[in-house]
């Protein structure tokens, strides 16, 4: 791996995570529990790519199944959530 | 040859995690909650696009071969992040509703006041 990969693959780590530290404030803070949901589907969508990049920077595919799982496991809490905040009861 | 690639990976993380930080940066910075809801669809959208492009390209020169199964995460992502959306959508039109706030929030000026 050539050092300007690496050294992209840290930057794109290091603005993730500003990102993540972002999105977790509007969770701490959010004025109504939809901002709330937001931000969390927002945090499961930054962790899927985080991964992605983890993927390349240790050159494994493994990663690859833990993104899927984390992109399928954020919509269902998604919506779960955002279907309970709808109509009180999330599975009726 | 891995020289160029591995140049045009690069590019295509950094141009991601701008895209992912700008999405962070409207999700707290915008004033209202239907005007954030708009933020986030930069990570969804196009900030996944480029990290499974340059997945797929890192891999498929690093192999040899193409490996595309990549391409999952933008199948399922494309189809669940618009539902996630409407869904929320409706939870704040509702939520809001039930508070007594006028939503959609009456245009300031209609053409009729206007004559």
């Amino acid at each position: 791996m050539s050092p300007i990969l690496s050294l992209a693959i840290s930057g794109t780590l290091v603005l993730y995570a500003l990102s993540m530290v972002l999105g977790l404030m509007r969770l701490m803070r959010g004025p109504s529990a939809q901002d709330r949901v937001l931000a969390l589907d927002f945090l499961y969508v930054v962790g899927m790519l985080l991964m992605l990049v983890l993927a390349i920077r240790f050159d494994s595919s493994m990663y690859f199944e833990g993104a899927l799982l984390m992109v399928l496991f954020g919509f269902v809490g998604s919506v779960a959530m955002a279907k309970f905040l709808l109509r009180g009861e999330a599975i009726e | 040859m891995m020289f160029w690639g591995e140049l045009v990976v690069a590019c295509l993380l950094l141009a991601s995690g701008g895209l992912v930080l700008l999405a962070a940066l409207g999700l707290w910075r915008l004033p209202d909650f239907f005007a954030r809801m708009h933020a986030p669809a930069l990570a969804s959208t196009l900030a996944a696009w480029l990290v499974t492009l340059a997945s797929i390209v890192y891999f498929s020169l690093h192999k040899g071969e193409w490996s595309l199964h990549v391409w999952l995460i933008i199948i399922v992502l494309s189809i669940s992040a618009p539902v996630t959306t409407m869904v929320l959508a409706r939870t704040g039109l509702f939520r809001g509703r039930q508070t007594h706030r006028a939503l959609p929030p009456p245009l300031a000026q209609t053409p009729d006041d206007q004559t």
